[in-house]
């Protein structure tokens, strides 16, 4: 079914009965060409590309839990190219140009809102970083605008520019970015995958992978052997439990990141803001809660929730920045499971055994990638060639010290980022 | 989560920092090969559930821990000084 306004005043009209399901729920099959290991946004989107972008509909999305209820579903929603290194910069840029067409790509509304980033800067020297920021940004063909303290005012007006300790000298504008509803981007891609065929099989546990003189053969699943010609690992949070099962180890390590909402309010902050004094950022969902969230809690983590100290340290943040929100009751946190590479930045790559496929490592940054990252690893997986936007992304960078991407400029070991 | 220093006693987390899996401990010689470095600096077993990483109480005695704790439930089952763990590698 196509979804249309039309759609949505027929079935209004008819008493909302004839809605289908937006998506089969198929018995596995023996044998597929591909398997995606996970039913995240990641894994979702490699699928619908693998179908769209290169003809390939024999394929299976492996999700142990349901569709979207990893990582996707746990975000600050926050979409952006502000990226200033090679190798990130060309693959945000080519995955923002992708969310702007999403919602027609998949006939899906996704709530994608390009509100503008503001990210805020306190003094000259930060001042300069974020003007070479932006410099690279209108370089790499994005749109990066150098506010001063005045054009900040102009727009956030709620601010705290009087305080003698962090003031704010002016901010980089990024007209361009924004949120979406992270939910609809798993469904939407989920839905435009399986129309092109693909089965997407949940409360399926990979509990092994099957390898034979170096090539893969399929993997082993909580709903039975599964044949697979190619496999990708698509399991930021849980990669180094995956990629153990092909008896590897990544180099990478889970922390927790923590998130918060409060109760629903009127529109008050009209696009997403990032604080240069201390880690926070806050937008505004649709539904009025005030999102925002901030540093790591710094420890290796599976727990997906975390301890006070962070939320403590995240919120004494942003009443420093805008002391209005201490107005608002906080509804609810909730941690996520990131993937943290000694970088900072991604995996996308082949791995040591033929026919396996590893997408991982993507740190807090995940959803903005959804849709470069499904396509780039789709387009490696279908040709065996790096996609050129994230070809810097190689696993074997961190080995030979070559090529590493450390977007923040604090060093290349687990626990700097 | 909060950490009983073998000096200090029950302290809460904000006293101490992070450092990582316990693998910092076995730091290979200067002429190791690569694949050694790599593995010390670079890749990790990255537990669901039992690990033992690096601790430092920088807000209270100074001492590096090693902590044994469960990276699932957050609950943590032994603190030892790092001193302690290192010592009894060699001695064994």
């Amino acid at each position: 079914m196509r979804y249309s306004g039309w759609q949505v005043l027929a079935q209004g009209l008819m008493g909302n009965k004839g809605w289908k399901p937006a998506w089969r729920d198929p018995a596995p099959k023996p044998e597929y060409d591909i398997v995606i290991i996970g039913g995240g946004g990641h894994g979702l989107a490699t699928a619908f590309y693998l179908a769209k972008e290169h003809g390939l509909r024999n394929i299976a999305v492996l999700e142990k839990g349901y569709l979207g209820g990893g990582n996707v579903g746990r975000n600050t929603t926050i979409v952006r190219a502000n990226y200033a290194l090679p190798g990130n910069s060309e693959f945000y840029s080519h995955s923002l140009k992708l969310w702007e067409g999403m919602e027609q790509e998949l006939n899906y509304n996704v709530m994608h809102s390009q509100r503008g980033v503001l990210n805020l800067f306190h003094s000259d020297g930060q001042r300069d970083a974020y003007a070479r920021r932006g410099n690279a940004m209108i370089n790499q063909g994005d749109d990066a605008i150098l506010l001063d303290r005045e054009g900040v005012r102009k727009k956030l007006p709620y601010l705290d520019y009087d305080q003698t300790r962090f003031p704010i000298y002016g901010a980089l504008y990024h007209p361009r970015g924004g949120t979406a509803r992270h939910d609809a981007v798993a469904w939407g891609y989920a839905r435009g995958a399986d129309q092109y065929g693909v089965d997407l099989l949940q409360k399926c546990e990979v509990t092994g992978i099957d390898v034979e003189n170096g090539k893969v053969t399929g993997v082993q699943t909580t709903r039975g052997a599964i044949r697979a010609k190619k496999v990708g690992i698509v399991v930021a949070g849980r990669s180094g439990q995956v990629a153990a099962l092909a008896g590897m180890r990544l180099p990478i390590e889970s922390h927790i990141l923590q998130a918060f909402v409060t109760e629903g309010l009127k529109p008050v902050i009209d696009n997403v803001i990032t604080y240069g004094m201390g880690h926070f950022y806050i937008s505004q969902s649709d539904k009025g809660g005030l999102v925002f969230g901030g540093d790591l809690d710094f420890y290796a983590s599976y727990a997906a929730r975390g301890n006070l100290p962070m939320a403590e340290h995240v919120v004494e943040a942003g009443m420093t920045l805008m002391p209005m929100i201490g107005k608002a009751r906080m509804l609810r946190s909730w941690g996520g499971i990131m993937d943290m590479s000694p970088d900072g930045s991604p995996i996308i790559d082949k791995t040591h055994i033929d026919g396996l496929y590893l997408n991982c490592g993507w740190c807090y940054g995940g959803f903005k990638a959804v849709p470069g990252s499904g396509y780039s690893f789709a387009h490696l997986m279908a040709t065996d060639m790096h996609h050129a936007p994230a070809a810097g992304f190689r696993l074997d960078r961190f080995a030979t010290g070559r090529g590493l991407m450390d977007e923040e400029g604090t060093g290349s070991q687990h626990n700097l980022h | 989560m909060r950490l009983t220093c073998p000096h200090c006693g029950d302290r809460d987390l904000r006293e101490f920092s992070y450092k990582g899996h316990e693998t910092y401990l076995d730091r290979p010689s200067a002429d190791a090969p690569a694949a050694a470095w790599d593995g010390y600096l670079h890749l990790r077993d990255n537990p669901a559930g039992e690990t033992r990483d690096l601790w430092f109480h920088e807000l209270g005695c100074s001492a590096w821990l090693v902590v044994t704790r469960n990276t699932v439930t957050h609950a943590v089952t032994v603190v030892e000084l790092a001193r302690d763990v290192k010592g009894a590698r060699h001695a064994g």
